[in-house]
């Protein structure tokens, strides 16, 4: 029997991505809305991971050490950001988070 | 020599240009110095050519240059060039020397004038574009000056254009010789077009007098066209309309533009294409027919005109008829000998109306003047003189000029009995309105306005040398056209044969051509006498006739009516089709248009403005949109 | 043989367990709830990447993700007090149906794209190791660059978050 094909791997991969999207659009919490991308983030991380598979190089390993990098610092400043919001606007309701219409 | 015509139309230019920049700053002085000396310069200039054209056998007479090339297209070229011939340096020497003489005198009577730089810089323009047209040498140069002397008649008509009735003036003008030159135009391309398609490109004079058996064919259409455009330029049927109009401008004006210059560029025009004319018998019919006919017409409504000045309008119309019949009947040499004459005398005229005005501070109408020969004795006696001119009285320029025309319209092959006798009476009526308007004016009772009355002072040595100088022109210009059968030598006719061929080699009558002289010096003096006896001896005779007549006095008053008749037939119908074009092509249409296009993209704005929802997840959404579809195009790629 | 069976073992019960933990952490209403979910999809995605022999970056994933950014997710819906908050139960309206619909065409794409690839395998006896050392010659050697980089990255967002939350004075 054979390994576990890389194809599957991807194919989870896009799975989760697509679960995280529709999170994305769907959900009204902003928190809820982040972690969603969060979850995105990672279905690309194992994306990439899978890739080593394919190409017996670490290049796909190294990359998500960097994307880990910069999600977490992405998490840092964007909860920041959240946290003003709900000073100012009392919620973090997306839907009611509308400063840019117009 | 040839190489230096253009310094003729320069100088005057010249003066345009540095009158119309500098005139506003520099003193009144600066700006009559540069108007006159200019003008002056380009007769000096003219006088040059002529003795160098005397120098030369007659056969030779004509000196060409071109200064640069102008258009060239295809095979196609012109030039900005000019010729000299004997036409065009006697049109010359007449332009700028009475364009002198006017322009001196202009400074005395523009004098109070706040418009003065303006009037001069308007006036060097004019005479500039005049010089150009009569020594051009092609077709297109001479166009040029012939709209370019539309332009100024419209600046100097309306030069006071806070008057209404000036402007309105100004626009007629300009309107109805738009008109006229819209047969111009069709005859420059027609000719173009016809010399073209066989292979002879150009509209050079000279040349296409030697490629004119080429336009045979043409040839009376063409000219036809061309002699609308005269009507237009020159007032005759039906085109004259603009001239008595016209007489809202200074007085100068008048006399230079016109009487003397602009008005006779048609009789040129015709004089010019003359080999063209020659081919075209019908249409020389047609010149001479409308231009006989126009002679008697305004002739007849002179005789009930009280404004000095648009008798006199009336009377250059019907003068300017006499010219065209004289080149209707192919004798071009009379129509251009009597241009001269009446150039001489007909600005004297006019010269002598402005100095009557600018005596009695502006009066115009003969009702309220008389008795003035007392007050005016250098006007009066050189209007005197120049009436005798125009009425043909022997001794005097005019006789000898009218002469000739009448009688090649009595003995040339294009003439007639016909026209021959209407000219005939309108040389009657001539003598009669003017002699009417003489004996008005200086004679008689006076009907002054006291006021007016009180400020009669004769004009300033400036305005009356000029008379006198076009007096003496009057009386001694037709000394170098006095035909054979008087014992002369007609040197003028001789003058212009190179120009116009000598077709005068019909056997002369020459006892006939003395009884017709006489004939038409019997009618002259009829007319001064009819006018003397109701204008001074009994003058309740003018008065119980008009009253007898009053309809018919009314009518001829009021032109015919032909004004109100145009103003009907066709102003009224443009201004119709004005106002709906505006309101279903301009409001409607374009307007819909353009504001259509406004609203259609405030609609699409409004559209898109949803896309900026300002909710974030809406903006995530299309993220995802744009990735499916990118992937999605990808694939399909791939797909095989 | 039996590794092999192993694996195919652990990776499925990983797999299904990471996709119902993503479903679930959508669909919870409490965002405490929420947040908990998705660090069991953090550690079973970690057990993935075990599978693939990504040591490396499977510890990485627990210690930064389930343990740092989870964490400082939880504290911040501490702070707003979003605990007691629990998003009520409401229609999903047709908008929103809609773009699920898209989305899952996304899923479809994949799904196509995968199928369409050539993606073949290359299988060495001995696999490529993802451990700490062949990592970090990586990392140190030829990526040195971006590693400064990243780092200089966190340094901003550590400066960043910290002024943007900081309460002014007022």
């Amino acid at each position: 029997m054979l390994e576990v094909p890389a194809t599957l791997f991807l194919l989870l991969s896009g799975v989760l991505f697509v679960v995280g999207a529709i999170g994305v659009i769907t959900r009204r919490n902003g928190i809820v809305v982040f972690m969603c991308i969060e979850l995105m983030l990672n279905a690309a991380n194992l994306a990439f991971v899978s890739s080593t598979r394919l190409t017996q190089g670490l290049e796909g390993m190294v990359f998500v050490f960097f994307v880990m990098a910069v999600a977490a610092a992405e998490a840092a400043v964007g909860l920041a950001i959240f946290v003003m919001i709900f000073r100012l606007k009392g919620t973090i309701n997306v839907d009611e988070i509308n400063l840019l219409k117009g | 020599m040839d190489g230096y015509i253009w310094l003729i139309p320069s100088f005057p230019a010249v003066g345009f240009i540095l009158n119309g920049l500098l005139g506003k700053r520099l003193p009144r002085h600066f700006v009559s110095f540069v108007g006159c000396l200019s003008v002056l310069a380009s007769f000096i200039v003219s006088l040059a050519f002529l003795l160098e054209l005397l120098k030369l056998p007659p056969e030779a007479r004509i000196l060409e240059g071109d200064v640069f090339e102008w258009i060239v297209s295809g095979e196609f070229s012109t030039a900005v060039g000019f010729r000299i011939d004997p036409l065009s340096i006697v049109m010359c020497l007449v332009v700028s020397g009475v364009g002198f003489l006017i322009h001196v005198y202009s400074v005395g009577y523009m004098h109070d004038d706040p418009g003065y730089p303006r009037y001069f810089t308007y006036l060097n323009l004019f005479v500039f574009m005049m010089l150009t047209l009569v020594t051009a040498n092609n077709v297109l140069l001479m166009f040029v000056g012939w709209e370019g002397v539309g332009l100024c008649s419209y600046l100097l008509i309306g030069f006071w254009y806070e008057k209404d009735s000036a402007s309105n003036a100004g626009k007629k003008a300009f309107i109805v010789n738009r008109i006229g030159d819209y047969g111009f135009l069709l005859g420059i391309f027609l000719l173009f077009v016809t010399l073209g398609l066989r292979g002879v490109w150009t509209l050079n004079f000279a040349e296409i007098e030697r490629h004119r058996e080429l336009l045979t064919a043409q040839a009376p259409l063409i000219t036809l066209l061309f002699f609308i455009g005269a009507t237009g330029k020159s007032a005759q049927i039906p085109l004259y309309v603009w001239l008595p109009d016209a007489m809202e401008g200074p007085t100068p004006v008048s006399a230079l533009i016109h009487a003397a210059t602009m008005v006779t560029a048609g009789v040129y025009m015709i004089a010019r294409l003359h080999f063209l004319y020659d081919m075209a018998p019908q249409t020389m019919y047609v010149v001479a027919l409308i231009g006989v006919l126009t002679a008697i017409f305004a002739a007849s409504i002179g005789f009930a005109q009280y404004d000095i000045k648009r008798v006199l309008a009336y009377s250059t119309i019907s003068q300017l008829g006499y010219m065209f019949t004289g080149v209707g009947v192919g004798a071009y040499a009379a129509g251009v000998f009597h241009l001269m004459t009446h150039a001489f005398f007909k600005a004297l005229l006019f010269l002598g109306a402005g100095s009557v005005m600018h005596a009695l501070a502006g009066e115009l109408d003969m009702r309220k003047m008389g008795g003035l020969r007392r007050y005016l004795p250098t006007t009066y006696w050189t209007f005197f003189v120049a009436c005798l001119a125009i009425a043909g009285i022997p001794g005097f320029s005019g006789f000898l000029s009218k002469d000739e025309i009448l009688w090649r319209a009595f003995s040339s092959p294009h003439g007639g009995l016909f026209i021959y006798c209407v000219g005939l009476v309108t040389a009657g009526m001539t003598a009669f309105y003017m002699f009417r308007l003489l004996f008005n004016t200086f004679h008689g009772g006076e009907r002054l306005d006291p006021h007016v009355r009180h400020h009669i002072h004769e004009s300033p040595k400036v305005m009356t040398v000029p008379l006198v100088v076009l007096a003496v022109l009057s009386v001694v210009g037709g000394y170098v056209g006095v035909p054979h059968v008087l014992g002369g030598e007609a040197r003028f006719e001789r003058f212009l044969e190179p120009v116009f061929g000598s077709a005068e080699t019909e056997a002369r009558s020459t006892s006939l051509e003395l009884s017709l002289m006489a004939l038409s010096v019997v009618v002259a003096l009829l007319g001064i006498y009819i006018a003397y006896r109701y204008y001074v001896a009994k003058p309740e005779l003018a008065r119980s006739f008009v009253e007898r007549h009053e309809r018919l006095f009314a009518t001829v008053h009021n032109k015919y009516y032909v004004d109100e008749l145009y103003g009907f037939l066709f102003v009224r119908r443009l201004l119709q089709l004005g106002a709906f074009l505006k309101r279903f092509i301009d409001e409607a249409l374009i307007d819909g248009i353009v504001n259509g296009i406004g609203y259609f993209l405030r609609g699409i704005g409004g559209l898109i403005r949803f896309l900026q929802s300002g909710y974030v997840q809406a903006y995530a959404f299309s993220i995802v949109v744009g990735a499916i579809v990118v992937i999605g195009y990808l694939l399909i790629r791939v797909i095989p | 043989m039996a590794a092999i069976l192993f694996k195919w073992f652990v990776f499925l019960v990983a797999s299904i367990f990471s996709v119902f933990s993503s479903v679930m952490m959508v669909t919870r209403r409490n965002p405490v709830h929420s947040a908990l979910w998705l660090v069991c999809t953090f550690i079973s995605i970690a057990v993935l990447y075990f599978l693939l022999n990504a040591t490396f970056v499977a510890a990485t994933q627990v210690m930064v993700y389930a343990g740092a950014i989870m964490m400082l997710f939880l504290f911040v819906i501490m702070l707003i007090h979003l605990e007691r908050e629990v998003e009520p139960l409401r229609r999903i309206s047709v908008a929103k149906l809609i773009a699920i619909v898209l989305t899952l065409l996304l899923f479809v794409e994949i799904i196509v794209g995968l199928s369409l690839a050539k993606i073949s395998e290359v299988r060495p006896s001995v696999p490529i190791q993802g451990d700490a050392r062949s990592i970090g010659t990586l990392l140190y050697g030829k990526y040195l660059f971006p590693f400064e980089i990243a780092s200089i990255l966190l340094l901003i967002g550590i400066v960043g978050a910290i002024v943007l939350a900081k309460r002014r004075k007022e």
